[in-house]
């Protein structure tokens, strides 16, 4: 079947589309009804802006196969190119709010995007845990420069950021970014760059420019880490270079590798559960770290655990896709 | 004149601090084809080992710091009985969050126990400062070089002169083959974890020696900064952590000195990039040929 003659308005596609619209419906329900606290509301921005960080960074951990330690530093860089931009149109401009943010949204997604680019020509070169400690260097530099700067507010950080996000903005956004990335990764583009995870080699010599590749998914992936970055700082109104250590790239990490590499439903999934773990812990707040790593710990051990695969074999647990972690 | 040369022996302090704490990562990485992330927060254990046992036991200076280094060493050998040997056949990135797991899991029972305030603790080297011409040296210094002097000696003879130190060299560059050739390489392992640990236990005693006051992440940014060293130095490669650290020591010291504080971690990541660029297995990292 050729290209061309795939219709967008496929059966799937449609039941998709009414998935996404019921969704919203329950999530509008659940926001503006009384069904839940506050506090859980509160919550609902910051889980899609997991989702979002997670699903890129899934691009080029899990699809292009190398590992990032410095996602944070994207998701800082459009966090306050973002803000410094709503703040001056608000000022400065008479831009509608909804416009100006949606500028902000752009801004701070093509400013760490160019970002992706210069982290990008020395990941050409490097390899494995290299190329991981480059990129912790990279979001170590970028929080010491935002430290250092006036305009950020350096240490004591930006404030009076215009509070544009809300629901309705993180759920349209967390949308498109699951629909532009999964199409991306079916795509061409997407196919060569998980072929060249599986055998760089290999992939080198029927003519894949791989560096071109490479770039691309850091491109790609800084480019929505900044616009969750640009989320995050309208909905906290200040911005702290603390927001951004690497820590918060760990964070991130780890929501796509318990979702599974290479796995967008899993990378949702896990960003909300993860979002919603420590909350449901709080009951237990000063235990609340200890039982995260603990959990963290023994997921780790079960999965690659010989009990595991008797419990399987033994059809007493379902078989879940195992670990797929190519990264060299 | 002075004040550069007193800057540079500063960042040799330092610079040997990282070094030692570089020298866990390499080894480790070297032998378990691992970043073990909970390293550095083996340097805050190490701490509050010793502020217990000095505080709380009443433990003479030497016992406290035999005391502290011994309890490290097994701490080391119990990570990675529990948390990394049941993964030696999983893929690299379960190792990693296993790892960052352990490094939070430690962070946040010291938490529990110390809470997340700060503990003032007086330092236990009390060393005159010595004077040469117009330099002034403080005594903490002169400490902090000869134990780190003689830990690196040491650890270059333990390597390349014992039985030990054959096997972990053998293990590292193949442990198929080590293990054909009957050594035992759970046993090696081990040694090696106890031996990362120690070293780190020194580093952070030395460590809170000089800041005098201690938190429960006070083990995260010298352990970032000393894995950067290990991978400046080319990571797996003993002379190339020590080379690292105290580059990376001396580095950081003068750009605080004269460039500006805040800059100074930028500078420091930055010089790393660069290096990378120029040879991208670190400064004396062997090339390996990348096979099909």
């Amino acid at each position: 079947m050729s290209r061309k003659a795939q219709s967008i308005f496929t059966l799937s596609n449609l039941i998709k589309l009414l998935v996404i619209i019921a969704i919203y419906l329950v999530i509008m329900a659940v926001m503006e009804g009384d069904f839940a606290t506050r506090h859980f509301k509160s919550l609902l921005v910051p889980i899609g802006i997991n989702i979002i960080l997670a699903v890129s960074l899934n691009i080029t951990t899990g699809f292009l196969g190398e590992l990032s330690l410095g996602h944070a530093g994207f998701m800082a860089i459009g966090a306050y190119s973002g803000a410094l931009f709503t703040i001056f149109a608000e000022n400065h401009t008479g831009l509608p709010a909804p416009l100006a943010f949606l500028l902000g949204i752009i801004i701070g997604g093509i400013m760490a995007a160019v970002f992706g680019v210069v982290i990008g020509i020395p990941v050409l070169r490097l390899k494995g845990d290299y190329l991981a400690i480059v990129t912790l260097a990279f979001g170590e530099i970028v929080r010491a420069i935002i430290n250092f700067l006036g305009v950020t507010g350096g240490a004591k950080g930006l404030n009076g950021i215009p509070r544009y996000t809300n629901y309705k903005w993180t759920y349209a956004l967390v949308i498109i970014t699951i629909i532009l990335l999964s199409n991306f990764v079916k795509s061409r583009h997407g196919r060569v760059i998980s072929s060249i995870r599986d055998n760089a080699i290999a992939s080198e010599s029927i003519g894949i420019k791989v560096s071109n590749y490479k770039i691309m998914a850091f491109v790609i992936a800084a480019f929505f880490a900044g616009v969750a970055g640009v989320l995050f700082g309208s909905n906290l109104s200040i911005l702290k270079p603390g927001n951004f250590d690497y820590n918060k790239s760990i964070e991130i990490l780890v929501i796509v590798v318990l979702g599974g590499m290479g796995s967008i439903k899993g990378s949702v999934i896990a960003a909300i559960v993860l979002t919603l773990l420590p909350e449901f812990l709080r009951g237990a707040s000063n235990y609340r770290m200890l039982l995260y790593a603990l959990a963290l710990i023994i997921i780790m051990l079960f999965n690659s655990s010989e009990i595991r695969q008797r419990l399987e074999d033994s059809g007493k647990l379902p078989r879940l896709p195992k670990l797929k972690a190519r990264v060299k | 004149m002075e004040s550069i040369i007193e800057q540079f022996i500063n960042g040799l302090r330092s610079g040997s601090i990282y070094a030692l704490i570089a020298l866990g990562y390499t080894m480790v990485y070297g032998i378990a084809k691992m970043i073990n992330f909970a390293h550095g927060d083996i340097i805050m254990v190490g701490a509050y080992v010793l502020y217990v046992s000095i505080t709380d036991f009443k433990m003479p200076v030497i016992a406290a710091v035999i005391f502290t280094i011994a309890i490290c060493a097994l701490l080391g050998i119990f990570i990675e009985k529990v948390a990394y040997k049941p993964l030696r056949k999983a893929p690299p990135l379960a190792v990693l969050i296993t790892a960052i797991g352990v490094s939070y899991l430690l962070q946040s029972v010291a938490q529990l126990i110390f809470t997340a305030n700060s503990i003032t603790f007086k330092s236990i080297i009390n060393l005159e400062a010595v004077h040469i011409g117009g330099i002034t040296i403080p005594g903490i210094t002169i400490v902090t070089l000869v134990v780190t002097s003689v830990c690196m000696i040491a650890l270059t003879l333990f390597i390349n002169k014992t039985k030990m130190g054959s096997a972990m060299r053998a293990v590292s560059e193949d442990k198929a083959a080590a293990q054909l050739m009957g050594i035992n390489v759970n046993r090696t392992i081990s040694v090696t974890f106890a031996i990362g640990s120690a070293l780190a236990a020194v580093a952070g005693i030395m460590f809170i020696c000089q800041f005098q006051s201690i938190k429960p992440t006070l083990g995260a940014l010298p352990g970032i900064k000393a894995f950067v060293a290990a991978v400046l130095g080319g990571i797996g490669s003993v002379p190339g952590a020590m080379l690292g650290g105290v580059l990376l020591g001396v580095i950081e010291s003068l750009s605080k000195a004269y460039l500006s504080t805040e800059l100074s971690d930028a500078i420091v990541f930055g010089v790393l990039v660069i290096v990378l660029l120029v040879k991208p297995s670190g400064l004396l990292g062997k090339n390996r040929i990348e096979k099909v």
